[in-house]
């Protein structure tokens, strides 16, 4: 939800939803990254890479970028998911064509950074990210779904 | 002859440009030989229309007649309902289709 | 049936909320074309060959009276008057505008109705054996499992942006009545060891290029169904294919690594997930299940109250009726309505809002206020008291809902095609209308027996072309409608693929061609077999013979 410290300033669009400082350090790929970590704290995944490659390596990495080359690709969502899922805490970004509508999916998939292509809709995103404040299903957020609050 | 069309943008209506506006009546629509994409691009930058495209068709003693069955009947109407169509007093306006 | 609570109903009313806002945004050019399309269609408007087009969700095909009236409400209100009932158990609505699309949805929600992921490359309507809760040889209603289903992929945040469009079906019976094995996911609930579960099949599909779904897990109990689900869509969702929309299904994905690749991924992937915790506990599904409780049936009801005894033949047209359109039903002294959406020279699945009030009506009155939409696109009032039969009959005469033509010739499933689709590339239901003047005589169709004819306007198959016993493909053929014809398809559970018999027809010819075969059968047929079984048992040459000498 909106941290109060990080509202909007100017209509500029919330983008971010960690409290620790960006971390500022090219994202190397991830055939790179698996060749040779060295001192990479950033790795980026294409859309079509497998994102349990970096399962030994989540404690070291500060920034795992994922790419949208196109809205409609949503392999994104599930290497999210399954970053998360493997323990990763670090910053995970969704970087390209991601629209306004997609960002609360995102966020829920694990998330808290995006690097869109077109200009935000900052009004949007706001109504957008307040909107649904219920869920059907578990994903990586840490809402309870509905069956849960159905039966505690 | 290449007409231009597409649809009104809150009503859905499919519409042909007649050189200065929108009509929802294919007799009204004008070649607009090789600037169709020029104007589709004004046309649709200014939100006075949604998605339109050029077609082929030729020039008839009735007006224009789209070349590709599927463009006859987006002009018309479903040739099974001539009462939804925009002739629906014509009960043999569906043969123009075929 | 079904009913929300307070967390459905917030949710939907928060989608009619983001709908509202989107099509604000695009009206004023916030948003392009490119941008709104997605999200229109995952709330099923499609801009189609005359107007918007709007697709609201039936789930699993079950209706209310209140919602039915909803639904002609609807097409009076926002349409022209009439409504189209789809091969997935959804209606859809020709002639709407966009600019009223937030306010219907907005009265849809009023009675628990919607448009959620009625299209879009997403998960779709689950859909349902139409006889569910009535018919007795099913192990359990499938309806509470299919609801399940409906909310776990509902706004599923990884599943929005899928490949493709996944469709799914839900059977429980050994009699498949939902075309299950010919969806991206088939499930058949089963008992085992007194346990309920599911067999799944993966990988299934019609369109250009058509497949059955084979087995992947013999066995899912209840509560490892939703981490099955989600494992068997993250696999899809990380592989299939995105380069090329027409390999982008769940079935080219199977077909190409394997039904066992498949397999061992999908299980794979379920350990993790399994895992993680996202099963609902079974509270929920018995939730859920409890309002699939049967009705209030009447049991004191006089000997002698069940199907064929019960009636009275004096009247030939009712009597007729009852032999083609009605079935029986689990509970003594009840039946089975169904109700025949393809009168001669009607339009197939379609109905005014007039007809659809007095579906309503006999829901209400007659039929324990239940209606279900088939996926041959007809309606069904699944629990009539047979007694009731007469008035019911009566009701859907005056409607001009009483052709008894339940499975026979003229009970042709086909899309809308060019007349209302800007994917077709051939018109279908001045076909179907053609076929049926041409097999006009009831005491033929009823001699021809059951013979399910299905017409495509184009490869994507919405009419189910490739599971028809007979099957049309409309293509175009140099600008001109062009027809082809297939035989032996069967969506039921002796599945199969209808096979080309070879070059196509104009729209005459391919209704003279259908003679041929139908002639044929007649005189090479054995006592008590339909046309698919003669087909079956002397073979596709002696058709294809037939049709081009």
């Amino acid at each position: 939800m909106a941290d109060p410290d990080q509202a909007d300033i100017g209509g500029e669009p919330r983008l971010r939803f960690r409290d620790d400082e960006p971390h500022d350090e090219p994202a190397v790929t991830l055939d790179a990254f698996l060749a040779d970590p060295g001192n990479a704290g950033a790795v980026r995944l294409e859309a079509g890479d497998d994102a349990r490659l970096l399962g030994p390596h989540l404690d070291r990495l500060a920034l795992v970028e994922v790419s949208f080359p196109s809205f409609r690709d949503g392999r994104g969502y599930s290497a999210a998911r399954l970053l998360r899922e493997a323990g990763y805490a670090g910053e995970l970004r969704a970087a390209g064509d991601v629209l306004v509508d997609q960002i609360p999916l995102m966020r829920r998939c694990g998330f808290d950074s995006f690097a869109p292509e077109a200009e935000v809709d900052a009004d949007a995103l706001n109504r957008a990210l307040d909107r649904y404040s219920l869920h059907y299903q578990a994903a990586a957020d840490a809402d309870a779904p509905v069956w849960r609050r159905r039966h505690g | 002859m290449k007409l231009l069309t597409g649809n009104d943008l809150p009503t859905g209506d499919v519409v042909w440009w007649t050189g200065d506006g929108w009509s929802r009546h294919l007799v009204d629509a004008v070649d607009v030989g090789a600037n169709g994409e020029a104007i589709a691009a004004a046309e649709q930058g200014a939100r006075r229309v949604n998605v339109p495209y050029v077609i082929d068709a030729s020039a008839t003693p009735d007006g224009p007649r789209p070349a590709h069955i599927k463009d006859r009947i987006r002009a018309l109407g479903p040739t099974v309902r001539p009462d939804l169509t925009l002739k629906p007093a014509d009960a043999s306006a569906g043969n123009w289709v075929i | 049936m079904y009913r929300y609570d307070e967390y459905d109903q917030a949710m939907v009313d928060a989608r009619v909320d983001e709908f509202r806002d989107q099509v604000a945004r695009r009206l004023s050019g916030r948003m392009t074309e490119d941008q709104f399309k997605p999200l229109r269609l995952m709330n099923g408007l499609y801009l189609q060959l005359h107007a918007y087009m709007l697709r609201v969700a039936v789930p699993y095909g079950t209706l209310s009276s209140r919602q039915t009236r909803m639904l002609a409400h609807v097409a009076r209100r926002y349409d022209r008057g009439y409504g189209h009932f789809t091969t997935r158990q959804n209606i859809q609505y020709n002639w709407i505008k966009l600019e009223d699309a937030p306010d219907i949805l907005a009265e849809l929600a009023t009675v628990e109705m919607h448009a959620i992921q009625t299209s879009g490359n997403c998960i779709r309507n689950i859909s349902a054996d139409q006889y569910a809760g009535a018919a007795a040889d099913e192990v359990a209603d499938p309806r509470p499992w299919a609801e399940l289903i409906r909310q776990w992929s509902s706004f599923h945040p990884e599943f929005s942006y899928l490949p493709r469009k996944f469709k799914i079906a839900v059977i429980a019976a050994a009699e498949d009545r939902a075309a299950m094995r010919l969806h991206d996911i088939g499930l058949r609930l089963i008992v085992r060891n007194g346990e309920l579960g599911a067999e799944v099949y993966a990988g299934g599909g019609m369109g250009r290029t058509p497949m059955i779904a084979p087995l992947i897990r013999d066995f899912v109990p209840a509560a490892d169904l939703l981490s099955y689900l989600e494992a068997a869509l993250r696999v899809y969702n990380r592989y299939g294919r995105r380069d090329n929309i027409y390999k982008a299904r769940i079935k080219i994905l199977v077909h190409e690594i394997g039904a066992d690749a498949y397999r061992a991924q999908v299980e794979e992937e379920f350990l993790a997930v399994k895992a993680l915790g996202i099963d609902p506990p079974a509270a929920e599904l018995a939730r859920i299940t409890a309002m699939f409780a049967p009705p209030p049936f009447t049991t004191d009801l006089p000997d002698a109250i069940d199907l064929p005894d019960a009636i009275d033949r004096t009247d030939p047209d009712f009597a007729i009726w009852v032999d083609r359109n009605v079935a029986a039903h689990k509970q003594p002294g009840h039946s089975i309505v169904n109700v025949s959406l393809k009168p001669a020279g009607g339009i197939p699945g379609d109905a005014s809002a007039d007809q659809i009030d007095v579906l309503a009506d006999l829901a209400e009155r007659y039929g324990h206020d239940e209606l279900r939409v088939t996926h041959a696109q007809n309606i069904v009032l699944p629990h009539v008291a047979t007694r009731d039969l007469p008035a019911v009959w009566a009701a859907l005469v005056k409607a001009g809902l009483a052709e008894a033509n339940l499975d026979l010739v003229t009970d042709i499933i086909a899309c809308p095609g060019l007349d209302y689709c800007s994917l077709a590339n051939a018109r279908s239901i001045p076909l179907a209308q053609k076929i049926q003047a041409r097999f006009a005589d009831p005491v033929r169709q009823r001699d021809l027996g059951e013979l399910k004819l299905k017409i495509s306007g184009c490869i994507n198959a919405c009419g189910h072309h490739h599971a028809g016993h007979i099957g049309i493909l409309g293509v175009d053929r140099k600008g001109v409608e062009n027809y082809q014809l297939l035989l032996g398809g069967s969506g039921a559970e002796d599945v199969s693929l209808g096979k080309i018999t070879g070059p196509g027809f104009s729209e005459d010819g391919v209704v003279d061609a259908i003679e041929r075969v139908t002639d044929r059968y007649v005189a090479v047929r054995q006592p008590g077999e339909r046309f698919l079984d003669t087909y079956r048992r002397v073979g596709f040459e002696t058709f294809k013979e037939a049709v081009y000498g």
